[in-house]
C-alpha cells in the first residue's frame, strides 16, 4: 500500500491497474518539479544573461563564474548541497522545494546560454536604432531585443524542459516521491520491478512526447513577423 | 556656454577616431550651419558614416571636441570648467536633438509600422499614446504610407521601409536629420520615392540635414554644400554647382569621375 492505495498482485495486469493511479501520483510530482524547475530556470537564466551582457565587468564576471560552476559541476553535488548545506545555515526548504531549486539552478546556467545567443543574433543594427532614438538600455532589452531573441530561443528552450522532465529522478535522493522512486518503493515492497518500472518509462514517454509536440506547436503558432531566423 | 556661433548647430574639433591603432578620422574640423543641408561623398571607408555615427552617440571619438547646438557631445564641463567625458544622461539630452536614417533601416521588424513610430515618443519624450499616434499618421501622410500603418515592416518593400524610418526618425521632432547612404540598399526603381520625402524634408528651411549619399544628381540638386571625404579628412568642399563643375583636387576629380561613370 502507498498514499492509501492497495495494489493487486492476482496478476499482472491487475497489478499493473492497481498500482497505476499510486504511479500518476508520482507523476504529478515529477511534472510539478520539471515546470518549478523550469520556471526558475527561465527566470533565473535571464537574469544570468542580462548580468553577463552588462557592460560593466564587475557585473558580468561574477555572473560569468557562477554559471560556468552551476554547469561545470553535476546535479547531484548541487542537490546535496542544498539539501545537506543550507540547513546548516538555517535555511531549511522542504525536499520538494530543494529538488526543484536544484534543477532550477542548473538548468538556468544552460538556459542563460540559450538567451545568450539568441540576444546576440539579433542584429546590431537594431540596438543603434534603438539607441539613435534614445530608448532607455532596459527598455530596448525588453521590447526590442528580447521579443526578436524569442522565437529564436523557443525550440533550446523546448529540449530543456523535456531535459529537467528526465532529470527529475535524481531528486528522489532527497527524499522526493517522484514517478520513479515511487515505482522503485513498489518494486521493493512487492518484489516486483519489471511492471512498475516498465509502466514508468512508458508514462515518461508519452509526457516527453507531448511536451515537445507541444513546443513544436508553440513554435509553430509563435508570431516571426520578418525576424530573420537563421 | 556657446562655444560656436550662434548660426553654426555643428562643430567638429581637431576630431580624431581610431579603431584600435587605426586612425579613421583624423584631426578633423568641419562645420555646419543651423538649417544648412550639406552632402558628404567620398570613397567607401574615407570615414563618412563614422561621422554621422559620431554624432548620432553610436561611437565614441578619441580625440579633439565636438560640439552640437552649442554644447558638448562626448564631454561635459566639470565643477572647475575642464571637459570630461559625457555621462549617459547628457548623451540623452544631446542625442534628442539628432535623427539618423540607417542605409537598412533598422526598423523593429516585430511592430507594427505605426508602432515603430509611436514608441520612441511615448517611451522617451513621454508623449500621451493618442497623441503619439496621430503625429504618427501624420508623418505616414508625409511619406505617403497612410495605408500601411498597421502592416510589419517585412510586408513593405525597401523604398517603402526606408520611408518609414525616415518618419520614425522625424517622429522624435529632431533638429539634424543624419542619413546614412539612405538608399544604397534600394532596388534601382525604388531610390526614386525615397529621395523624394528627403527632397520634401530639405525645403524645411529650419531642419538641419547631413547626408551621405552616392546619388551625385541629388546632391546637386538639394545641398547648399557638398563635402569631399578623403582618408578621414574634407578634402575639398563647395557649393555643389562648384565641386561638381570644377573640382580643384586631382582625387576628387578622379572620384567624381569614377561614380559618375557607374551610374
Ligand atoms: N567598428 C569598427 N572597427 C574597426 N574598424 C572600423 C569600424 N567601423 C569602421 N571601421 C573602419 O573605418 C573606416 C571608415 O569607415 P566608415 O566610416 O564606415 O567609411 P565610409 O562610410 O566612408 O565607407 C573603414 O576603413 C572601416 O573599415
Ligand atoms: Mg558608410
Amino acid at each position: 500500500m502507498l498514499f492509501g492505495i492497495e495494489w493487486d498482485t492476482s496478476s499482472t495486469w491487475a497489478f499493473a491497474t492497481s498500482i497505476l493511479p499510486i504511479l500518476l501520483i508520482g507523476m504529478w510530482v515529477t511534472i510539478q518539479a520539471a515546470v518549478v524547475g523550469f520556471f526558475i530556470a527561465l527566470v533565473l537564466g535571464l537574469v544570468w544573461a542580462a548580468l553577463k551582457a552588462a557592460p560593466l565587468k564587475i557585473i558580468s564576471w561574477p555572473a560569468i563564474v557562477v554559471t560556468e560552476f552551476l554547469r561545470d559541476t553535476p546535479l547531484l553535488i548541487q542537490l546535496f548541497f542544498l539539501y545537506y548545506v543550507l540547513p546548516e545555515f538555517g535555511i531549511v526548504l522542504p525536499a520538494f522545494m530543494t529538488g526543484a531549486l536544484a534543477l532550477g539552478l542548473q538548468y538556468s546556467a544552460y538556459t542563460s546560454e540559450v538567451y545568450r545567443a539568441g540576444i546576440e543574433a539579433v542584429a546590431r543594427g537594431q540596438h543603434e536604432a534603438a539607441r539613435a532614438l534614445n530608448l532607455s538600455g532596459t527598455r530596448t532589452f525588453t521590447h526590442i531585443i528580447l521579443p526578436q531573441a524569442v522565437p529564436r530561443i523557443v525550440p533550446a528552450m523546448g529540449n530543456y524542459l523535456v531535459s529537467i522532465m528526465k532529470d527529475v529522478p535524481l531528486l528522489s535522493v532527497v527524499t522526493v516521491l517522484e514517478m520513479l522512486n515511487v515505482a522503485r518503493i513498489i518494486g521493493d515492497r512487492t518484489f516486483n520491478y519489471i511492471v512498475p518500472l516498465s509502466m514508468v518509462g512508458g508514462i515518461y514517454l508519452i509526457m516527453t512526447l507531448i511536451a515537445s509536440g507541444a513546443v513544436r506547436l508553440l513554435d509553430d503558432k509563435l508570431p516571426k513577423r520578418g525576424i530573420p531566423l537563421k | 556656454m556657446t562655444e560656436t556661433g550662434a548660426d553654426t548647430i555643428i562643430k567638429f574639433d581637431k576630431v580624431v577616431k581610431r579603431f584600435d591603432t587605426f586612425t579613421v578620422i583624423d584631426e578633423l574640423d568641419f562645420e555646419v550651419k543651423r538649417g544648412e543641408k550639406v552632402t558628404i561623398i567620398g570613397p567607401s571607408g574615407s570615414g563618412k558614416s563614422t561621422v554621422l555615427r559620431i554624432l548620432m552617440t553610436l561611437e565614441p571619438i578619441s580625440g579633439g571636441v565636438v560640439y552640437v547646438d552649442g554644447d558638448t557631445l562626448w564631454h561635459e564641463k566639470g565643477g572647475n570648467g575642464d571637459l570630461k567625458p559625457a555621462s549617459e544622461s547628457h548623451l540623452r539630452k544631446m542625442r534628442e536633438k539628432m535623427g539618423m536614417v540607417f542605409q537598412q533601416f533598422n526598423l523593429f521588424p516585430h511592430m507594427t509600422v505605426r508602432r515603430n513610430l509611436t514608441e520612441a515618443p511615448t517611451q522617451v519624450l513621454g508623449m500621451p499614446k493618442a497623441e503619439a499616434k496621430q503625429r504618427a499618421d501624420e508623418l505616414l501622410e508625409m511619406v505617403g504610407l497612410t495605408a500601411h500603418a498597421d502592416k510589419y515592416p517585412h510586408q513593405l518593400s525597401g523604398g517603402q521601409q526606408q520611408r518609414v524610418g525616415i518618419a520614425r526618425a522625424l517622429a522624435m521632432r529632431p533638429k539634424i536629420m543624419l542619413f546614412d547612404e539612405p538608399t544604397s540598399a534600394l532596388d534601382p526603381e525604388l531610390v526614386g520615392e525615397v529621395l523624394g520625402v528627403i527632397r520634401r524634408l530639405a525645403e524645411e528651411h529650419d531642419l538641419t540635414m547631413l547626408l551621405v549619399t552616392h546619388e551625385m544628381n541629388f546632391a546637386r540638386q538639394i545641398s547648399d554644400r557638398v563635402c569631399f571625404f578623403d582618408r578621414g579628412k574634407v578634402l575639398e568642399q563647395g557649393k555643389p554647382e562648384d565641386l561638381f563643375t570644377n573640382p580643384k583636387e586631382e582625387r576628387t576629380r578622379e572620384f567624381l569621375k569614377a561614380v559618375l561613370e557607374d551610374n
